[in-house]
């Protein structure tokens, strides 16, 4: 601060068109600067996001080689998704195509409050089954080793690999609800299997499957035949 | 102080790395200090990524030191400062979405990393650029050194593993706790100790070598 500088640097106070002169054409040439390295980089960041959704989807539908991204309407109606925002009301989703472009699965995201901060999932949904038959964890803030079991535990991931996620006759919600039980109680085929020890978080996926399949797949069911085929 | 010797140059990268480090003589930039050191991959880019925009904003900001009058030098140095962070977070973003996933809101909090601003203000400010640059470089290799020294710990003792690579058999019981934010505390307090404790076994040294 007390600066006793050598060098010619104006002790004066400056006048006031020479700050705001200095902070001008500093601001401005940052700006620039910036725009630059947002331009540079685009491409390269829109491809890893693509890449890492891709693997996720791919992991929850192991049959899957190429993806569409649709929205499912709050007025009934599926359409493919733009890019940018996805409208008020409107649900994202994923169809999964194998080599030959035929439907492989649809996958949806979900979430829901775990222990420490959202745990955001993505499943697999077979429409033939009408169950889910994949999950994987987005992202999550989890307790290590506690919590974050859900993303490794192997019995508990074998819950998704036939959960019933049926819809009722009027095909306006699922028949029964998905719902995370105590440890070592599950029955039915729309249970999930809690971690012994990691309740809270086990809860939260499930809810955050629940709260997605209700919403989502009620508007796909009537509109099922749109997304069988690669577009 | 403005003419750079080879000898004052090793000397100014050496006190930053050393004599001055940021991490455990000044203790600055505790908050990513503690944040990101879950392991050591993350500590590392992270120790990186800070001595990008330290060295990159210290030439610049040494380099204009007589242009930018004094009333406005801080909020010239934090709009430099955002511009190199900015271009950092697009420069990760770009390499790897894990490890920016990873390192979450810190890398943007660069911004406001005290160390930067304070060799800013403190060295840069009144040095040529190339004292400058290597004075922030000596810095930013202490803050990664700090930073990698703590990852490596925690991600031993909390994971069993080191940059990834499993250490201990599969029956290591890993030290969970090092990885919650309890485990920042104990493993900083832990090199704190050490490191004053080596600081004072060469005051007691030196006196006796001169002699």
């Amino acid at each position: 601060m007390n600066e006793s500088p050598p060098a010619p640097s104006a002790p004066a106070p400056a006048s006031t068109r020479d700050l705001v002169l200095t902070l001008g054409v500093v601001a401005a040439v940052c700006g620039l600067v910036i725009v630059g390295a947002y331009q540079l980089s685009l491409d390269a960041v829109t491809a890893n996001r693509r890449a890492a959704l891709e693997r996720s989807v791919f992991t929850v539908i192991p049959a899957a080689t190429s993806l569409a991204e649709f929205v499912a309407l709050p007025g009934g109606g599926v359409a493919p998704a733009t890019p940018g925002e996805v409208p008020p009301g409107a649900l994202r989703f994923f169809a999964a195509y194998d080599a030959a472009g035929n439907l492989a699965g649809i996958a949806a995201e979900g979430v829901a409050k775990g222990y420490a901060d959202s745990v955001r999932v993505l499943f697999g949904y077979q429409p033939g089954c009408q169950c889910i038959t994949g999950l994987g964890v987005v992202s999550h803030r989890e307790t290590p080793g506690i919590g974050d079991r859900i993303v490794t535990d192997k019995a508990f991931l074998a819950n998704f690999r036939a959960l019933d996620a049926r819809l009722n006759a009027e095909l306006s919600a699922l028949a029964s609800e998905i719902r995370t039980v105590k440890h070592g109680t599950k029955k039915n085929a729309w249970q999930i299997d809690a971690i012994s020890g990691a309740t809270i978080t086990s809860r939260a996926v499930g809810k955050a499957v629940n709260d997605s399949a209700q919403a989502l797949l009620p508007r796909l069911a009537p509109e099922l035949e749109k997304v069988r085929k690669k577009p | 102080m403005s003419t750079v010797a080879a000898p004052r140059t090793r000397d100014e990268f050496l006190e930053g790395l050393w004599k001055q480090n940021p991490v455990f003589v000044m203790v600055l930039g505790m908050c990513p200090t503690l944040a990101v050191t879950v392991s050591a991959v993350n500590a590392i880019s992270m120790g990186l990524a800070t001595t990008f925009v330290l060295v990159a904003s210290c030439g610049l900001v040494s380099s204009m030191r007589r242009l930018v009058p004094r009333e406005v030098r801080i909020a010239t140095y934090i709009v430099i400062i955002a511009t190199f962070v900015t271009a950092v977070d697009y420069a990760i973003q770009a390499l790897s979405l894990a490890l920016y996933d990873a390192l979450g809101a810190f890398i943007q909090l660069i911004v406001v990393n005290c160390i930067i601003l304070g060799r800013a203000e403190a060295h840069a400010s009144r040095n040529p650029p190339v004292t400058a640059m290597v004075n922030a470089a000596g810095m930013g290799a202490g803050f990664t050194l700090g930073l990698v020294l703590l990852g490596a710990v925690r991600e031993i003792l909390g994971a069993g593993t080191l940059f990834g690579i499993a250490l201990f058999g599969a029956g290591f019981q890993p030290w969970v706790v090092m990885l919650l934010p309890p485990g920042g505390f104990f493993v900083l307090g832990g090199w704190l100790l050490a490191f004053s404790w080596w600081a004072r076994r060469r005051e007691r040294r030196e006196p006796a070598s001169h002699a």
